[in-house]
């Protein structure tokens, strides 16, 4: 039994669809990367995991004991986080809040848990600082240790290197794989298909085209083959 | 001196006081979560509405107004702020509309049934506040105190989830907090806010109260528990020192404090452009 299991899944807004038939699985321990053109669905297949969206069609179903708040998720900065006045410790505690219920304050546990999360993002130096005058990777190390104070299985990743200059991807990337290996499941959205071919263990490719398998089975297919290249020239004329 | 304390021994001048201070600190205290959302013009719109509400109030000679006043207002707060998303007309454009549609429509009512013979003096003292603060009872007061310790309350219980839901409504909610029902629970406890602050400064003014106690703090302070804090206390002081300034300059209540509101905004603002001069 997997984690998160998709059936014949089409996404959408207004009743426009942007992709269909989609079939895949996530199962304890994968690294999934989602990869597509813009504009092929992307963010909107990450808002129906996350069931902040209905499918136009299909099921998605959560399953192995995976409960629907345990999907830990870092999202895409919004304007309003630019200029929030929080310090890091305040929003690191709130991925704390799914635990609370109706409880209005936090526990001695849910402080510790959010201490030993930014021990492990290394940010305990940070713990006082302001949210915004933190450089682009320290916030989104923050954000990670929000996201695993909200769970310890699945983490939803979207863009998470999205405008970090290339040694703080990396550094970013690392802390990822890292986090898999302590047997977190990942699924991420990701613009850098070579990132994500190094790093991944599944695929999930949307678009004209879907293809969802493991890395090597990706990498032997023509969509693939045919994806990677178009990224890699891409790449070289920028 | 003398002036003040002559004027304390009216208890209409102490209830304007008790009033004008906890007013002040209820909008403050939500007004930081609405800056941050984006929700500024919220109470300018809202109070507009309250404005049109009041008028047809008026025109029904209802006894108590308030009972349809505040019902009209809270469907429209909750209107705005939830469907502030994913709405066909975005969020800025519908408090415009709403604000502008309501003010025009209470003022057209006013003039076709007239109620009584000084109609531009009761749309002005709608507006301004001008002198409503000073003719409250002591059952208003009463009905302040209570609306207000209300949302005092409310406010530290949830103050947790109020963070989360303003930081990032998407996690919050993925994470199993229910953002839908909190977003309900500000619009509600903003349009009570709005509606007791009208007497205080009137509906123009009101954006006033919520926006620049949370804007002077922000400027000060970087997280959020002292910027919370701070607003509520810089607030507190602005009413009390412009219902005092009022009092001894014979100046009107409302745009007394809303200055003075403004000058501890400008006050604030050198802390930070001494950092930006320093790190130069």
């Amino acid at each position: 039994m997997a984690f998160i299991t998709a059936t014949d899944l089409s996404l959408g807004y207004d009743a426009q669809v942007v992709a269909k038939e989609l079939n895949f699985s996530v199962s304890p321990g994968d690294y999934l990367c989602i990869v597509g053109e813009n504009g092929s669905g992307k963010t909107t297949l990450m808002k129906t995991i996350l069931q902040l969206k209905e499918p136009l069609g299909g099921r998605i179903e959560v399953g192995d004991g995976l409960k629907k708040n345990e999907i830990g998720y870092l999202p895409q900065q919004t304007i309003v986080q630019k200029d929030f006045p929080a310090s890091v410790k305040e929003i690191v505690l709130s991925g704390c809040q799914g635990r609370c219920g109706l409880r209005p304050f936090y526990s001695k546990e849910e402080k510790k848990l959010a201490k030993d999360n930014m021990e492990r993002m290394g940010i305990t130096d940070l713990t006082a600082r302001c949210y915004r005058e933190l450089s682009g990777g320290q916030q989104q190390r923050v954000l990670l240790a929000r996201a695993l104070c909200a769970t310890q299985k699945l983490l939803l990743l979207d863009e998470p290197v999205a405008g970090l200059d290339p040694k703080v991807t990396a550094q970013m990337y690392d802390l990822i794989e890292g986090l898999n290996k302590e047997g977190i499941t990942i699924i991420m959205i990701s613009h850098d298909i070579s990132a994500a071919v190094k790093y991944a263990s599944h695929i999930l490719h949307i678009g004209e085209q879907v293809f969802f398998g493991s890395r090597e089975k990706y990498l032997e297919s023509k969509i693939g083959r045919i994806f990677l290249k178009q990224q890699e020239g891409g790449e070289n004329n920028g | 001196m003398d002036k003040l304390i002559l004027y304390l021994q009216f208890p209409y001048v102490r209830y304007a006081f008790i009033v004008g201070v906890l007013i002040a600190l209820c909008s403050s205290l939500l007004g930081v979560t609405l800056v941050l959302k984006r929700f500024s013009f919220i109470g300018d719109g809202l109070s507009h509405v309250a404005f049109g509400a009041m008028s047809i109030a008026a025109v029904l000679q209802l006894t108590n107004k308030m009972l349809l006043i505040l019902p009209v207002t809270i469907i429209c707060a909750v209107f705005l702020l939830r469907s502030g998303q994913h709405a066909r007309i975005k969020g800025d454009a519908a408090i415009a509309m709403l604000s502008v549609g309501a003010l025009a429509f209470g003022y057209l009512i006013m003039n076709i049934f007239p109620t009584s013979s000084n109609l531009s003096g009761d749309v002005c003292s709608t507006l301004f506040g001008s002198t409503s603060i000073l003719t409250l009872t002591a059952g208003e007061v009463w009905l302040c105190i209570i609306l207000s310790a209300a949302v005092v309350m409310i406010f530290i219980l949830f103050y947790n989830k109020i963070f989360a839901v303003t930081f990032d409504e998407d996690f919050a909610r993925t994470t199993g907090t229910r953002a839908d029902a909190y977003n309900l629970m500000i619009a509600i406890v903003i349009a009570v806010i709005i509606v007791l602050a009208m007497n205080l400064v009137g509906s123009l003014l009101i954006s006033a109260l919520v926006i620049f106690p949370a804007l002077s703090a922000m400027r000060i302070f970087s997280n959020f528990k002292s910027v919370t804090i701070c607003s509520a206390v810089l607030s507190v002081i602005c009413a009390f020192l412009g219902i005092i300034i009022s009092i001894l300059t014979g100046t009107p209540v409302g745009s007394t404090i809303v200055a003075v509101n403004v000058a501890v905004f400008l006050i604030c603002l050198i802390p930070g452009c001494v950092k930006g001069v320093i790190k130069r």
